[in-house]
């Protein structure tokens, strides 16, 4: 199979509101610096692929305010009503296919225009369970409650993921929330559904991030360091009260077919950098499991082993959804290309890029990244 | 080169006003039931399924994944679209993409929607740009009137000519088993007597709202000639967009650029100089009656201004020289988030040679087209004829 | 099931308010439209077209757009219409009375059009390519309603 590289990346910083900023002008912001930083003029982007929700921008077709600015007039666009890692997904594809060289992908979501805990209300089956009253928060603590008991996860060991991603975001500038938190901090802050803690939850945020994937043969002409995606996995689970939250299946079975794509066989020795759509602090333990890294992801967070997890701080510290799967693959570009600076994880090769989507990530998302 | 693609099986549900029979889980394993029955194959020949559907008008997020039994989705890689009237020709854009890259071999392409259980003109007035638009609009046939009456000023088209493509429509829809509205005896004087919605535009002038769900299964090459006796091999995709705001394009329906763009990137692909004389069916995302005849202009099946003689001359009658919408189009079945991928079905099963009592002898060669959102345009060319 | 069989529904009131931010081109468009009763568009430097609205960047030139200028307040109408069926206002969630004319104006100096309301609701007295005035009104807010709506020019 042809082979897919990445030439570009850049993000916004992500901020709870990015009052000053329309759609247009905050997605143009991002392509305008992706296009400064590569080089690569609009007219020789032939397609793109963009992912937002109608419900978080409270307009039917979302993307209509902004297929102007990433540079779509009579060009092929497509919009993915998903996570962003799935528009690298179907961006890849378009180049698989022959009949594109240079696609660029997009994500924005600025979650302070909407009420959020409304608009992930409309997730949930509406005979039997919007009547109570649900958001996504409800279920993430059901689900890390069933999670931790299950695995004799203490809440400490939860509040230690939280606490280390704060303090590595110290070192990323597009953090929106950052701080050299202890354990104690995070077990004191507010409970927001028993038994998940402001700090163990990614804050709103408004934020916007693109991608250039090019050919390869495009890539090698344009950049002496591309990028190259070879391994992708995507798998969709049942719905949240039809499987046993305590299980990650979609995840494992998403890794499984990423990992085979790109010949890995001993994940943790072979990857250097894994990047994690984990919203919720436990979901990071579950994915460790998950993703086949270790068996006790308590012994593997608290004994620092590798790879090295959420350079970038992860969700936990700035998490646009739909922006959440590809600022991932921005951060494992920039590790890999040997520029993500004070947080650079040394000598890194293969990183893993992870997205999900739905209630209790019911869509799941592995992309695995190399440096050429 | 790509791999080559085709579509293998399509299946849809009987669209109407209100299935109030089903929810959104049945409905779509209407569709999907039929896709699978009509190649013989079962959900786990299928490599991945891509979903279209515009979620505001239902009032969920990600109902797909609700419905994720319904499709039989469980444990597939999946994905979902959500591009307004173009939905389903994106999914199935998507779908081709997909399946030429060589991640998948077998995908399958759903559309849905439940139009009757959410507000149809709160999740259209939604479109409009919120600070721009919204303020000053007069919802989808208020904006649509406005663009018929710039083709009427451009191309001298008349309001009886646009009432032909109403009766066309509905006549024949009545040869379309799953067709929603169907009306075998309307008449132009039906349609020009019609109540007047937003001058020139009637109530028959336009399309209804439906519920409905449509699944279309694409192959790639030897899985497609061992699965389907007669596959609709995909000749050409193309997409083009038009600029930001609803005011950006100068003429509108007289000269839909994004339409006109897409439309010769695919002829072109699949080597049409003649649309008229090469093609043998369209099936194209029509809205409206005055938008049928601007978009054969627009597409190269006439000059412009002369879409109204087109019809006049019956020469896109079931009976004609090129026949459009067999199936009896969008203003017979509108359940928007599948109305895209049934024009792409319905050409499928024009070159399958299953498309009944609506059947055109022989079609090698036929077009589908989404339209949508902003004025953009979906276009693929499917034939007979492995590319 | 039988068509005859009785069907439950479940009734669903959705609810959310949103706050959009107008952006940095629109804060300039509405407080030139609140302050001095002005339309702005901004010029492309590659192509030359002036847009309305305002916005980042030229979708044809793909070139950022920084010139500022006046556009308006007489217009052309590009398409019209006379809207009959009842159509609950998005600002209001009222109806908004019916009939009214509505219609694409194109600002003079401007490349593109706006859609408004005009003071005609007689389908005969309307026409493409007809002239037309932004009427504003007196106490004026930053926003599109701030022009009361067109009204049509003689001739």
């Amino acid at each position: 199979m042809r082979r897919v590289a990445i030439i570009g990346a850049a993000q916004t910083r992500f901020e709870a509101r990015k009052a000053s900023l329309a759609y247009n002008e905050l997605v143009y912001g991002v392509v305008r610096e992706l296009l400064d930083r590569t080089g690569i003029s609009m007219r020789e982007i032939e397609s793109m692929v963009t992912a937002s929700q109608d419900a978080y921008d409270g307009k039917t077709i979302s993307s209509m305010a902004i297929n102007e600015v990433v540079g779509a007039y009579l060009k092929s666009e497509a919009k993915v009503a998903a996570d962003g890692l799935q528009a690298l997904l179907y961006g890849a594809a378009r180049i698989l296919s022959g009949e594109f060289d240079l696609t660029l992908v997009v994500a924005h979501c600025k979650e302070s225009e909407g009420q959020p805990s409304a608009i992930t209300g409309l997730m949930f089956d509406p005979f039997l369970q919007r009547p109570l009253g649900l958001e996504e928060l409800i279920a993430a603590a059901l689900q890390a409650r069933r999670y931790c008991r299950r695995r004799g996860v203490r809440p400490e060991d939860v509040a230690f993921v939280a606490a280390k991603a704060h303090c590595q975001a110290l070192k990323n500038p597009y953090a929106q929330r950052a701080g050299a938190f202890t354990v104690e901090d995070v077990l004191a802050s507010p409970i927001l559904a028993d038994p998940i803690h402001e700090l163990e939850a990614a804050p709103r945020s408004d934020g916007a991030c693109a991608v250039l994937l090019a050919s390869e043969w495009r890539a090698c002409q344009l950049t002496d360091r591309p990028v190259y995606i070879v391994g992708i996995g995507n798998c969709t689970d049942a719905y949240w009260t039809e499987r046993d939250l305590a299980e990650a299946r979609a995840l494992q079975e998403a890794a499984r077919r990423a990992y085979a794509m790109a010949g890995i066989s001993d994940p943790a020795r072979e990857i250097d950098v894994v990047e994690l759509s984990a919203r919720y602090a436990h979901e990071e333990l579950m994915a460790i499991e998950a993703l086949g890294l270790h068996t006790s992801p308590v012994e593997f967070i608290t004994q620092d082993r590798a790879p090295f997890i959420n350079p970038s701080g992860g969700p936990l510290c700035g998490n646009p959804p739909t922006v959440s799967g590809l600022v991932r693959v921005v951060e494992a570009y920039w590790q890999l290309r040997g520029e993500a600076g004070e947080r650079q994880v040394l000598g890194a090769r293969t990183a893993l890029a992870h997205g999900a989507g739905g209630i209790c990530g019911q869509n799941q998302t592995v992309v695995i990244l190399r440096r050429a | 080169m790509p791999r080559r693609v085709a579509i293998i099986a399509t299946g849809q549900t009987k669209h109407a006003a209100r299935r109030l029979d089903v929810n959104i889980r049945e409905l779509i394993t209407e569709a999907v039931t039929r896709a699978l029955q009509d190649a013989d194959l079962r959900m786990r020949d299928i490599d991945a399924v891509l979903l279209g559907n515009m979620e505001p008008f239902e009032g969920f997020l990600f109902p797909e994944l609700w419905a994720v039994e319904g499709w039989g989705g469980y444990m597939k890689p999946s994905v979902k679209f959500n591009t307004g009237g173009t939905v389903g020709t994106t999914t199935a854009i998507a779908a081709y993409y997909y399946v030429a890259s060589g991640i998948y071999d077998v995908v399958m392409a759903i559309g849905f929607e439940k139009q009757s259980e959410g507000h149809t003109q709160t999740a259209i007035t939604t479109v409009g740009d919120p600070v721009w638009e919204r303020s000053v609009m007069a919802g989808a046939i208020g904006n649509f009137a406005v663009m018929a009456t710039t083709y009427m000023h451009e191309s001298g088209v008349t309001e009886e000519q646009a009432a032909k493509a109403a009766v066309k429509a509905r006549r024949n829809a009545c040869l379309n088993e799953y067709a929603h509205l169907q009306m075998p005896d309307i008449t132009v004087e039906d349609v020009l007597k019609s109540e007047m919605l937003a001058y020139p535009v009637k109530r028959l002038d336009m399309c209804p709202q439906s519920d409905g769900a449509v699944a279309v299964i694409f192959a790639e090459e030897s899985k497609a000639q061992k699965l389907a006796p007669r596959p609709a091999w995909v000749r050409a995709v193309a997409t083009a967009h038009e600029q930001q705001y609803m005011g950006d394009s100068p003429k509108r329906l007289a000269e839909m650029r994004s339409l006109v763009a897409a439309s010769r990137r695919a002829y072109q692909a699949a080597g049409i100089t003649n649309p008229r004389k090469e093609l043998d069916v369209a099936e194209i995302y029509e809205v409206a009656s005055f938008a049928e005849l601007a978009m054969y202009e627009n597409l190269g099946f006439c000059d412009r201004g002369e879409g109204g003689k087109l019809i006049d001359a019956g020469v896109t009658a079931l009976t004609g020289e090129l026949p459009v919408n067999p199936s009896g189009g969008v203003m017979s079945t509108n359940p928007i988030g599948a109305t895209a991928l049934i024009r792409v079905a319905e050409a499928a099963l024009q070159i399958m040679g299953k498309a009944g009592g609506r059947q055109v002898e022989g079609a090698r060669t036929a077009l589908a087209t989404g339209y949508g959102g902003n004025a953009w345009t979906d276009v693929i060319i499917l034939s007979r004829e492995r590319p | 099931m039988s068509e005859e069989s009785p069907t439950l529904r479940i009734d669903f009131l959705l609810d959310t308010e949103y706050q959009y931010a107008v952006g940095q081109y629109g804060m300039r468009f509405f407080t030139g439209l609140r302050d001095h009763a002005r339309f702005m568009g901004v010029r492309c430097p590659e192509c030359g077209r002036v847009y309305i609205p305002p916005r980042p960047v030229c979708g044809i030139c793909y070139r950022e757009l920084q010139e500022w200028i006046e556009v308006g307040p007489e217009g052309t109408i590009v398409g019209w219409t006379v809207v009959r069926i009842p159509f609950i206002d998005p600002m209001t969630g009222e109806q908004r009375p019916v009939p009214y004319g509505f219609a694409l104006i194109r600002l003079d100096g401007a490349s593109t059009s706006l859609y408004h309301f005009l003071d005609e609701a007689d389908e005969r007295k309307i026409r493409v390519g007809q002239r037309v005035r932004a009427i504003f009104r007196e106490k004026r807010e930053g926003s599109l309603r701030d022009v009361l709506y067109f009204h049509l020019l003689e001739g």
